[in-house]
């Protein structure tokens, strides 16, 4: 392997074959009675990587990570942790950490005691504990704060409190439940940046459960998406959003337009006949296709081009529509464009020039068009 | 142009809306009743009945409790007298208190009820909070099912199973005859009229008062609290002593209030399984005035009671009041 090879793979230890996975999971399944909570879900997670597990509620997110945490025991398979198996250890004793949802604040302690309590039951001597205490709120930025209770405080600092006292025991893994749920958009966005501060410092490996395709989609290092109590696919933020597996994973991570059809060919690549639109669309190279074949066209909002001329670019595929509606948000513009057969796309066009200087209004004749390779072709 | 039905249908809408203004009045009308006499209304009754049936007996008590015992009908002097020169005089007499405090059988007696009430409430805490944990940790029907078993009881009188006690505890009774039946015993052990006796009544009788503030309490805790406290390295024995406990003081302190504090003005239980052997301030109450017929003595027995069972209470309210304020 060579150097240069070796530093690509340093911050990304999930490309390099031989790399140790700090955390195995292998083929976990967990049952409740008859329901099927998780079902054979392998994953390798490295040291130091912010993982995230993606899905809507009763996707099984959360009991994987319970019994990361030891609160469920698996029905089958193994969980590895540092290369220990973690079956017959109780939560107690797993080198792991938990900031809960509701954060579990203990309501009888002050702040202080609360980050004391993980020290104080692993016998660190007092004066150590009481500096090991003081050093993680003054990172919280709540050393003013240590006196109070716990219902004395505002959701953003109980955030901070319940982060404080998970990672005061340095655990080798820090487990969130939907770590931002609770907070109101502003503070979320800008605890984000301050969870990927601190794990950055610590160098602890996270695991965060969250149902937030944003979230997800800023903080992680990796995104697991799971559905129905399986892992759907694995990959970096990038990789997820620009190319899903399946349809349900394309919309479920940000908004896609989709035309469903046959494929058929021409010359020397593949078109799709949508039977709604009188011509075929082109589908992107480098993908295997077979003649007759029921595919889905996929193309994000942002990758659509909208002009008022005819951009006559033949390597792009032009469609010709009519404005419908459009919302300004600001930083960019969302507009629904009706094409022919009724088939209505939504694309976003950046904000480059002010409001008054809006070109495209309702009603326009407008030609859409994107490059091919930009699109994506899903199977069911 | 309007039409015949349209207007009908005009018309009709009209009347609606008459109606609902006519409606609302009423509703008004009677709201204010409700507001103004039926609220006062619904809070003057229970306190009524409270200061006819509580309050006056109190102050007759009260006022018997400072008069002068008297072979007569009633058995005590009257309190207050018209002298000669038309005057209205009133003659306190704490000969009573003094008496009590003078002779040490009351003392004596004040303390040992203390003693047993105590004992007793340590023990249905101690049987009583396992239960009401295991209640609250008990599934769907199962729960509902075991708090129905520890209310059950009181579905019979209270006097009847006290009685099933004395046949349980007898010399030839139920737990006797088992216990020589199985071989454990040859003679059988003397159960009845004992400390013992009134410690099995009392417990039993109490324990209800016990698990419920505390299933409440337990119920009401936060799982995930516990879970927070394993997963920062909390042993099940330390999660309990540093989270559970604490958090269920006030269920421990309701549950300890209602069984010490008519466990300790009890009668009927050690009358019935202490027999003469158990002293406790009820029992010495009915004797006064009973079989003394010394009313005056009676009374400031009554009232001593109620300082000395006041005082916990008192204590209770501040509590309550300080984590209210917390």
């Amino acid at each position: 392997m060579s150097t240069q090879e070796r530093d690509a793979f340093l911050d990304r230890p999930w490309k390099d074959s031989t790399a140790e996975p700090f955390i195995r999971i292998e083929g976990v399944t967990k049952r409740f009675g008859a329901f099927t909570a998780v079902e054979a879900v392998s994953l390798d997670i490295y040291k130091g990587e912010l993982f995230s597990l993606l899905g809507g509620s009763g996707c099984g997110k959360t009991t994987l990570l319970r019994m990361l945490a030891g609160f469920e025991e698996p029905t089958a398979g193994h969980i590895y942790i540092d290369g220990v198996d973690m079956v017959d250890v109780p939560a107690y004793a797993r080198p792991v950490n938990m900031m809960f949802q509701s954060y579990a604040l203990f309501p009888h302690m002050s702040v202080e005691d609360n980050v004391a309590y993980g020290l104080k039951r692993d016998g660190v001597p007092k004066a150590e504990t009481s500096q090991r205490v003081a050093d993680m709120l003054s990172m919280v930025e709540l050393l003013e704060l240590q006196k109070r209770k716990p219902h004395q405080l505002s959701g953003g600092q109980r955030q901070r409190v319940a982060l404080a006292r998970a990672l005061v025991k340095r655990p080798k893994l820090l487990l969130l439940d939907e770590p931002l749920a609770a907070l109101d958009k502003r503070l979320r966005e800008q605890t984000q940046f301050e969870l990927m501060n601190i794990q950055d410092q610590l160098g602890v490996t996270f695991i965060v459960v969250t149902h937030d395709q944003e979230e997800a989609m800023t903080l992680s290092t990796r995104i697991a998406v799971m559905d129905h109590g399986q892992i759907i696919q694995v990959g970096e933020p990038s990789e997820v959003y620009e190319r899903p597996q399946t349809k349900d994973i394309a919309n479920f991570i940000g908004t896609i337009n989709m035309f469903d059809g046959e494929v058929m060919s021409s010359n020397d690549s593949f078109l799709l006949r949508c039977p709604k639109i009188s011509k075929p669309l082109k589908l992107p190279s480098q993908t295997e296709l077979n003649i007759g074949q029921q595919v889905t066209l996929a193309i994000r909002p942002e990758k659509i081009k909208m002009t008022l001329e005819d951009p006559h670019d033949p390597s792009r595929i032009t469609l010709r529509g009519e404005v419908l509606e459009f919302a300004y948000m600001g930083n960019i513009s969302i507009y629904r464009v009706k094409i022919e057969g009724e088939v209505v796309l939504q694309i976003t066009i950046p904000n480059l020039d002010r409001m008054a200087e809006r070109k495209i209004e309702w009603d326009d004749q407008v030609f859409i068009s994107w490059h091919p390779d930009n699109s994506l072709v899903l199977r069911d | 142009m309007i039409k015949p039905t349209d207007s009908a249908l005009t018309a009709s809408r009209l009347n609606e809306s008459t109606k609902m203004i006519f409606h609302r009045r009423w509703v008004r009308v009677v709201d204010n009743f409700f507001q103004s006499r039926w609220k006062g209304l619904s809070v003057a009754i229970p306190y009524v009945w409270l200061v006819i049936f509580f309050l006056i007996p109190f102050f007759i008590v009260l006022k018997i409790s400072f008069a002068e015992s008297l072979i007569a009908s009633p058995p005590f002097s009257s309190l207050f007298e018209w002298s000669e020169d038309a005057a209205l005089k009133m003659t306190l007499i704490f000969d009573n208190f003094a008496y009590l405090w003078e002779d040490d059988l009351y003392v004596k007696t004040y303390l040992n009820s203390v003693k047993i009430s105590t004992i007793s409430t340590i023990l249905c805490l101690l049987i009583g909070y396992p239960m009401a944990y295991a209640i609250v940790r008990a599934s769907g029907t199962m729960k509902y099912l075991l708090l129905l078993m520890v209310i059950l009881p009181f579905w019979t009188s209270f006097l009847l199973r006290v009685y099933a006690w004395m046949g349980i505890l007898a010399d030839q009774g139920t737990l006797n005859s088992f216990l020589i039946w199985a071989g454990v015993i040859d003679q059988p052990i003397r159960m009845m009229y004992s400390e013992f006796a009134v410690y099995i009544g009392i417990v039993y009788s109490y324990l209800p008062f016990m698990i419920l503030p505390l299933y409440a309490n337990l119920e009401k805790l936060d799982l995930t609290l516990h879970e927070a406290a394993s997963d920062l390295g909390a042993h099940p024995i330390t999660v309990f002593f540093t989270v559970t406990l604490p958090l269920t003081i006030p269920g421990i302190i309701a549950g300890g209030l209602l069984v010490f504090i008519p466990a300790t003005g009890e009668f009927v239980i050690p009358d019935l399984l202490g027999g003469g052997n158990v002293l406790m301030i009820g029992r010495v109450l009915y004797d006064e005035f009973n079989s003394n017929h010394d009313w005056p003595v009676a009374a400031a027995v009554a009232i001593a009671l109620l300082i000395l069972l006041v005082i916990p209470m008192m204590l209770y309210q501040h509590a309550q009041s300080r984590q209210i304020n917390n």
